[in-house]
């Protein structure tokens, strides 16, 4: 076994996935045929709201290749309700989630009929010869409208308020009472934003399999969850958990939006077991925009107190939260995962927040990248600027005279969590320099003197985020179902390789490269030696899987003291066969040796000896793995400060970005290639909520944004090339100093893009625009201002509305 | 209906339904899923093969249409087990996470490449404007097609994708009827 030459912590590793990813080997779940396999493909409701008075299969059953035809019906006595794991308070409502619809849809996309065939073309050909007739209910789409309880998506429950819940930082103990501190403000602003509904738009889309010969349940489904599924289909179905096998092979992209039990996923194992054959559905990406979960819809009405000089003193966060027609396995949950973070780095001294969440006819929403995250930093960075516009002091000065400096970590906030480390003047002058943020404003100067048809905005963000979830006794006391922790395994195998087993479920991260550069690391064997198993619950039984940048900060962590296992017994070993006292037992690049002597086994000996087990110390059992579980003590805390430059065209609307730089301090870097890919993949799809996607429905429901014609997810033309640079001031929370980055880049970059095109045309009268900033509602924002004077310019929506009756 | 079409080097003869989709042909009937479906508008380019040497959509065109052409997919690029210079370039650029996208990037940016031998940020981001990537913000994947510019100089284009006479008869046709 060969010591490693150079750390592999912190080395820029290509990843190994690679190999079968670019040369078409992957094992994507739509890959596997199985023999006697039977396709199913899913009739779903065109209306989003209507009682089912009849569904003929009868045709459809006739047609080519038809082995069956079920409706809900079929499933009432089986199907029970899809689980929903986040009961956010004790008296929230809920209502009952069939996978297939019975008597009522409340939804357009929600499946009311299915059919098997012996073919993919098969069973949708079939579909099309399903009659199925709706009586039309009353549809709820708009959250306020719904609070008031005219129509109810669910007349059994009787409102459509599912629940409320509140944190108040008097209340809590953790600061002032914010109604005092807004009636002591020199300056309120109140503003309220919408955060319109996304869609995750994963690029693979999802796909089951389910094979139920031989006694087993064997399910193949594109998911991040393999772990919590198993435990989740054994819950609804009653199929006992250890006779059910997850697989999530290759799984193309996920960004939360593969975080759930979905119906699909059950009634493939219903009919599969029905059947006593393999079953497949593989979703087209019409069926995937209709009924996968969406993300973000909110309306989010903030009130900010500040003192004359800029001071902040309270926050309050009103929040309309839109559920969707179900709750699904964390919708409830996805708001308040913001709810610690609309404070965000500032030292207010009072919050509250308040989320009422709502029932509407519409796809359920659930986690999608930063859940619950972007919406408070959006909320937050809008307010900073909106501050620094009515006191007319420097938008960067006023987060620098608010924000927590270095020499105050850990710091406990106003939101009762406490951030364990982080330098936001650090990262905030590398992203100054980088961007060249005095020069910008001077080019910003000229133009508006010269009234320069492109104007220049210059929009910042100084966020940080929670992540790493989780701790349990903490989602515990969020009444959340599970724990937080995270497992790994390593196997010692005779010739010295090692294979690591990990509870974390990667979907495009790279985790078998970055869990092989730690356990080169700590055990000091070669990178090639160590192969990642992952995805398997046969293989790896226990898991929390992956969402919540958890993976590397809980999983990596779990791996580290699974190696320091190893490595502990291992010593033990080396000292009995090397016949010293442990205490004498050094370890360095993969080898132990007597301390002053030259005398050494390298760890591939010991391990070979552990395994052959002739001769071992009194008590020690054979072989050499090891597991362990990491729950970790507190979150991880990730921040930066990105700086975008956009151009407004004022004659067009056109946005172009000019210039984005993103500083992030994500703690110890493990493979900086792979973070910055990561930042990349997060700045896009936090642009697109700035500048291009939106999932838009008609007056009856009807998403009407269900192609990717319609839902703009960037091209490589929409977007800029990015400037990152990171600052790491490692997490003190694991033993890796890793704080997580998923899904920075995304929480991050949505309020620079739109502070920044605002900044460009403030100037100009404009005082809002509702995301996405498409050119026609910038457009509309710039004209609106020359049609109405100084009115209200609430382009495509809300605008804006301010304590001082519209003067900003 | 009868086809006649060579994939990745190898003439399958195949009874094919009218309206089956090129891209279920190579996925279902010659298990060429290298080739990946990603929506059905034709705007993701997941599935993008080459047809005589130049990018096609496979989801937006019959196999029927394919008959008496030559396909390359994803797996007929690597020759003599070395990978093509836009393969390694992707992997050496980090231009994949989930690699859903990447078989169809890499098709498209090889034909790309074959218009262009030196295209500049600007060029390559428009020649991809058909392939819709989630996870790489296409940063990385700009930069592979540049890096791999340099490295296939003086220039990609069909002639580069022909297999030879050995190469074809070394296999063996498996599949079809």
């Amino acid at each position: 076994m060969t010591a490693t030459a150079e750390p592999e912590v912190g080395k820029a590793r290509l990843r190994k996935e690679d190999a079968r990813l670019i040369t078409g080997q992957t094992r994507w779940t739509d890959n596997i045929q199985l023999t006697g396999m039977l396709h199913m493909a899913v009739l779903r409701s065109p209306v989003a709201h209507a009682r089912i008075t009849n569904i003929d299969v009868s045709r459809a059953t006739a047609m080519p290749g038809v082995a069956l035809v079920l409706t809900g019906e079929d499933f009432a006595a089986e199907q029970g309700s899809l689980p929903c794991a986040w009961p956010i308070t004790e008296d929230m409502k809920s209502p009952p989630a069939p996978a297939m619809a019975v008597d009522r849809v409340n939804f357009a996309g929600e499946a009311v009929a299915l059919v098997i065939a012996d073919s993919a073309y098969h069973a949708a050909d079939a579909l099309e010869a399903i009659d199925v007739d709706y009586e039309d209910l009353p549809v709820v789409l708009d959250l306020e409208e719904a609070l008031r309880d005219n129509d109810l998506v669910h007349p059994d429950l009787g409102t459509n308020k599912c629940a409320t819940w509140i944190f108040d930082s008097a209340e809590a103990g953790a600061g002032t009472n914010v109604e005092d501190e807004i009636a002591a403000a020199d300056v309120v602003i109140e503003r309220t934003f919408r955060q319109q509904r996304l869609i995750p738009a994963f690029m693979e889309p999802r796909s089951v399999v389910v094979d139920s010969t031989a006694g087993m349940f064997t399910v193949w489904s594109a998911t991040q969850i393999p772990h919590i599924l198993r435990w989740m289909l054994s819950a609804v179905t009653g199929i006992p958990e250890h006779r059910l096998r997850v697989i999530a092979p290759d799984v193309g992209g996920g960004f939360g939006g593969k975080l759930q039990v979905t119906p699909e996923e059950l009634l493939c194992l219903l009919v599969a077991r029905r059947m006593g054959r393999p079953v497949k559905w593989t979703e087209t990406r019409t069926e995937s925009m209709l009924s996968a979960h969406h993300g973000r819809d909110q309306l989010q009405k903030i009130t900010l107190a500040a003192r004359r000089d800029g001071t902040v003193t309270g926050l309050k966060v009103e929040l309309l939260a839109d559920m969707g027609a179900y709750l699904r396995l964390v919708t409830p949950g996805v708001p308040i995962l913001g709810a610690f973070m609309f404070n965000a780095i500032y030292k207010f001294a009072a919050y509250r927040f308040e989320c009422t969440n709502v029932f509407t006819n519409k796809v359920p929403t659930d986690a999608y990248r930063g859940a619950g995250r972007p919406e408070a930093t959006f909320a937050i960075e809008r307010m900073m600027d909106e501050l620094a516009v009515e006191l007319g002091i420097e938008p960067m000065k006023i987060r620098e005279m608010n924000w927590i400096k270095h020499e105050e970590f850990p710091f406990t906030t106003v939101a009762g969590l406490t951030y364990d480390s982080g330098n936001y003047e650090a990262a905030t002058a590398r992203a100054m320099e980088l961007f060249g943020y005095d020069e910008l404003r001077e080019e910003q100067a000229r133009r508006r003197a010269s009234g320069d048809v492109k104007q220049l905005g210059i929009g910042i963000s100084t966020y940080t985020e929670m992540c790493g979830l989780a701790p349990s006794r903490v989602l515990g006391a969020l009444r959340y179902g599970a724990g937080g922790w995270e497992t790994a395994s390593i196997r010692m195998l005779p010739t010295g390789k090692v294979e690591v087993i990990t509870g974390t479920s990667p979907h495009g991260q790279g985790h078998e490269t970055v869990w092989s550069q730690i356990v080169a690391d700590r055990l000091g064997v070669p990178f090639e030696d160590v192969e990642v198993l992952h995805g398997d619950t046969a293989t790896s039984h226990k898991g929390m899987d992956s969402y919540g940048s958890r993976s590397l900060a809980v999983g990596g962590t779990a791996l580290v003291y699974a190696a320091d296992k190893v490595l502990a017994k291992a010593r033990t070993l080396a000292a009995h066969m090397m016949e010293c006292d442990e205490a004498d037992v050094e370890f360095a690049s993969g080898s132990f040796s007597v301390r002053g002597t030259s005398t050494a086994r390298t760890l591939g000996d010991v391990v070979l000896a552990a395994h052959v087990a002739h001769d071992l110390p009194e008590g020690m059992e054979p072989g050499m793995d090891a597991d362990a579980t990491f729950d970790p003590d507190n979150f991880s805390y990730p921040h930066g400060t990105h700086l975008c430059a956009t151009e407004v065209d004022t004659e067009t609307g056109m946005v172009k970005i000019v210039r984005y730089v993103a500083v992030d301090d994500v703690g110890t870097v493990v493979n900086p290639l792979i973070v910055d890919g990561q930042v990349h993949g997060g700045l896009a799809q936090g642009i697109a909520q700035a500048l291009y996607e939106e999932a838009t429905h008609d007056e009856m429901g009807t998403l009407t944004s269900a192609t990717f014609a319609d839902y703009l997810v960037p091209c490589a033309a929409d977007l800029p090339a990015f400037l990152t640079d990171r600052t790491a001031t490692p997490a003190t929370s694991n033993p890796l100093g890793a704080k997580g980055v998923g899904e920075a880049g995304t929480i991050a970059s949505t309020p620079a893009v739109v502070n920044s095109v605002l900044d460009a045309v403030r100037h100009l009268g404009v005082r809002d625009i509702e995301m996405p900033m498409s050119p026609e509602r910038v457009w509309t924002a710039l004209r609106g201002r020359e049609d109405s004077g100084a009115g209200e310019v609430a382009a495509g929506g809300l605008g804006s509305i301010d304590a001082q009756g519209g003067q900003s | 209906m009868h086809i006649s079409v060579n994939v990745d080097g190898v003439t399958y003869a195949d009874e094919v339904e009218p309206r089956l989709l090129l891209v279920h042909y190579l996925r279902e009937r010659l298990s060429k899923t290298g080739t990946v479906v990603g929506c059905d508008t034709g705007n993701c380019g997941a599935c993008t093969v080459h047809l005589d040497g130049h990018s096609v959509k496979s989801c937006q065109m019959l196999a029927v249409q394919a008959n008496g052409h030559d396909v390359t997919t994803i797996e007929g690029l690597a020759r003599d087990g070395k990978l093509h210079p836009v393969q390694e370039a992707f992997h050496s650029n980090h231009a994949l996470q989930c690699g859903f996208c990447t078989p169809g990037m890499i098709m498209q940016a090889i034909d790309l490449l074959a218009d262009e031998s030196d295209p500049d940020d600007e060029t390559v981001r428009k020649g991809l404007e058909g392939n819709l990537c989630r996870c790489t913000g296409y940063q990385n994947i700009v930069r592979a097609v540049q890096d791999a510019a340099q490295r296939m100089k003086p220039g990609a284009g069909p002639d580069q994708e022909r297999h030879s006479d050995e190469h074809v008869t070394a296999k063996q046709p498996v599949g079809g009827e």
